[in-house]
């Protein structure tokens, strides 16, 4: 299923249209958002993805209010929420830092965001006691912030935010100052307690193996556009533009001349005059010079016998354990990486040996 | 050299290097500790003695023990038959200065905070020019800056000839050698020291917390009495410490702008080694003062400690 297929079916809880936003005046100006259209969707877990600079948390923080945009609107099921204070909008965030309230019990900064709303003491208590429970630290209640570790800390800050059972949640970079192995767990965490709620995530990061793992879409921006939005494998198999393949996982990237198209296939001639079928893109070139992709696991090793697509001088064998990258010089200086599962065979596989590759021909991609 | 000498050797050793760091750790005191006894200890140990001394007719003291001064603070001894009668008016004078200096502490909050506020709030490269500016006024003398404020708040001053140009009053107001000319001189004097402390704290402050304020649903208000507040509140408490005291003490204010006929404690004892020359009595008031500030102290102590303790 596609990405605009499930936006067929569900109705969006955030839509932004034409949003931008630009910093500074006059020639200082610094564009962080530049006309982003945007649906996320109910009970959707989203993930604003790219590399720091590209706009992804100015967006998250236009969409909890504590920046106006320049131009454009954004609206909350269907309803203007553009020139609302954060305090008069139903969205949570969970902010990078944690900014839990150092002057406060652990279960008093749960209970924040109830007792702003006037909520009557018998409600906060038992929705506090919930939201432990949910997190994990019904022993901690009582602790003051700083005497919790950095997970207790995160696990606080998503009860704080989650509490006011908001229609949506934003999460800023939230697992980026953890260690790697609680980030782990911690994924899976968010990722089961966003289906248990129900409630509509929109995360932000940067790293990519994250947003593969935990989302339902993802959004790739960069220079404050979205690129790409898509399923995680739409954007992992198919993605449309050169940031976005060469942005998330390895991909091999070979420059070509379209010599036909046919449906969404096209024959690309590649530079040493190999021809190849490739997928084109909804907005893929159908003529003239392209670049086409392919992921290093969709290149395999010529087999004794077998005629290969390409044919190059082995220069590095870099092995991982779980595969081995082997890494080719065509005869055209350009490169590509095989990715063979497991070891390869040393004996065989030497630097400097010519040697022969085999691109799977469906999964070649056109690039825009 | 067998083990055992050697251990003792080494042992004798530190201990000589114990007892050397020992001397020069008393050798480095020594200035400061002379300072301290010479212009803080002494004085104050001049001031009890003399509080329990018999006053001399023109001035000094008779040295001769007595508790009178202490009694008088409270009592007036009746010419006749010696009873002693309760005397409210140093005690008023103390309510007095007490209710000012008071006034005059909320007041520097309310103005210091939001000064505070607005200059942690700036960018960090031009807070240094609004610190600069907020402590211009400790350049002038104290005894010139209040001149200057007679000279404004007077009734030909520059705020009655506004309001009286702009038609809003027909008289002049007077506010001179009044309690308000008194309360408008003691926040003008102690105003930095409520705003430094404040900004200190508020410097400090994650603005990311505010953030998270406005996003649990809380307006402005709210954010500011229920994040700001209370995580500035070291700040707030020390500007009110330092401009209650000083305020409670003041004497160049109410003697300029009280005319002299508003007493605060500082002035009544200024008048007792002058005027008055009843110096046990003087050194008697101020040991009160310093009683009453010592108090203000340590509620404030053990207030702190309380919180502390019922936080952790």
């Amino acid at each position: 299923m596609t990405g605009t297929e499930i936006a067929r079916d569900r109705k969006a809880a955030v839509s932004v249209r034409a949003l931008s936003k630009t910093f500074g005046q006059g020639e200082y100006a610094i564009t962080a958002l530049d006309s982003v259209e945007l649906d996320i969707l109910e009970n959707e877990f989203f993930t604003l993805l790219g590399p720091s600079g590209c706009g992804k948390t100015t967006l998250l923080r236009l969409i909890a209010g504590f920046e106006l945009p320049t131009n454009g609107s954004i609206s909350l099921q269907g309803q203007d929420i553009t020139d609302k204070p954060p305090h008069r909008r139903p969205i949570n965030t969970v902010f990078q830092n944690y900014a839990l309230f150092p002057h406060m019990t652990v279960a008093e900064n749960i209970g924040f965001g109830l007792r702003m709303l006037g909520k009557p003491t018998a409600e906060i208590k038992q929705t506090t006691e919930r939201m432990l429970a949910l997190v994990q630290l019904e022993a901690m209640a009582g602790r003051r912030t700083d005497q919790l570790s950095g997970g207790q800390q995160q696990r606080v800050a998503l009860a704080r935010a989650l509490a006011p059972a908001p229609k949506v949640l934003l999460l800023d970079e939230p697992l980026a100052a953890l260690d790697l192995k609680l980030r782990k767990s911690m994924q899976i965490e968010l990722k089961s307690l966003q289906a248990e709620t129900g409630i509509t995530f929109v995360f932000v990061t940067h790293d990519q193996e994250e947003a593969l793992t935990m989302s339902d879409r993802i959004a790739v921006m960069k220079s404050g556009k979205i690129l790409q939005i898509g399923t995680p494998r739409d954007i992992y198999d198919r993605p449309t533009h050169r940031f976005v393949a060469d942005f998330i996982g390895d991909i091999n990237i070979l420059e070509g001349t379209v010599e036909h198209t046919d449906g969404d296939l096209a024959t690309v001639r590649l530079k040493d005059g190999t021809r190849v079928s490739a997928h084109l893109g909804p907005a893929s070139a159908r003529s003239g010079d392209v670049s086409v992709a392919i992921r290093p696991e969709n290149v395999r090793l010529a087999s004794a016998g077998e005629t290969p697509t390409l044919t190059g001088v082995l220069e590095n064998i870099v092995y991982f354990g779980a595969a081995t990258n082997l890494h080719l010089r065509l005869g055209t200086g350009e490169e590509i990486v095989i990715r063979n599962p497991g070891a390869v065979d040393e004996g065989r596989y030497q630097p400097g040996a010519t040697i022969g590759a085999v691109m799977q021909p469906e999964l070649i991609r056109v690039l825009e | 050299m067998s083990g055992r000498e050697h251990q003792s050797a080494l042992a004798a050793a530190i201990d000589q290097n114990r007892r050397n760091e020992r001397v020069t750790r008393a050798w480095l005191l020594a200035p400061a500790l002379t300072i301290i006894l010479a212009i803080s200890i002494l004085p104050l140990g001049i001031t009890v003695v003399y509080s329990f001394l018999t006053p001399g007719t023109y001035g000094g003291v008779t040295w001769e023990f007595s508790t009178d001064s202490y009694v008088q603070f409270l009592f007036q001894r009746d010419i006749f038959d010696d009873t002693l009668v309760f005397n409210s008016a140093y005690v008023s004078i103390f309510l007095r200065s007490i209710g000012l200096a008071l006034g005059a502490t909320l007041g520097a909050l309310i103005l210091g905070f939001p000064t505070a506020y607005f200059i942690a709030t700036k960018p960090r490269e031009q807070r240094n020019i609004w610190l600069f500016l907020i402590t211009l006024p400790f350049w002038t003398n104290l005894l010139i800056r209040t001149y200057a404020m007679l000279l404004i708040i007077r009734d030909e001053g520059i705020i009655n000839i506004m309001l009286m140009k702009a038609s809003i009053i027909s008289s002049p107001l007077t506010i001179l050698y009044t309690d308000t000319a008194v309360f408008i001189g003691l926040i003008y004097s102690f105003l930095p020291f409520m705003v430094l402390p404040i900004y200190a704290s508020l410097e400090k402050l994650d603005f990311s917390l505010v953030e998270a304020g406005y996003d649990l649903y809380a307006n402005r208000l709210k954010v500011l009495f229920h994040v700001i507040v209370p995580l500035a509140k070291p700040g707030i408490v020390a500007g009110c410490i330092l401009v209650f005291i000083p305020g409670l003490g003041a004497y160049i204010t109410p003697e300029l702008l009280g005319g002299g006929k508003k007493l605060m404690i500082g002035n009544m004892i200024a008048m007792q080694f002058g005027a008055s020359r009843n110096w046990p009595f003087g050194s008697a008031a101020a040991l009160i003062l310093m009683a009453l500030v010592i108090l203000v102290l340590l509620v404030n102590v053990l207030a702190a400690r309380r919180g502390a303790s019922g936080n952790g």
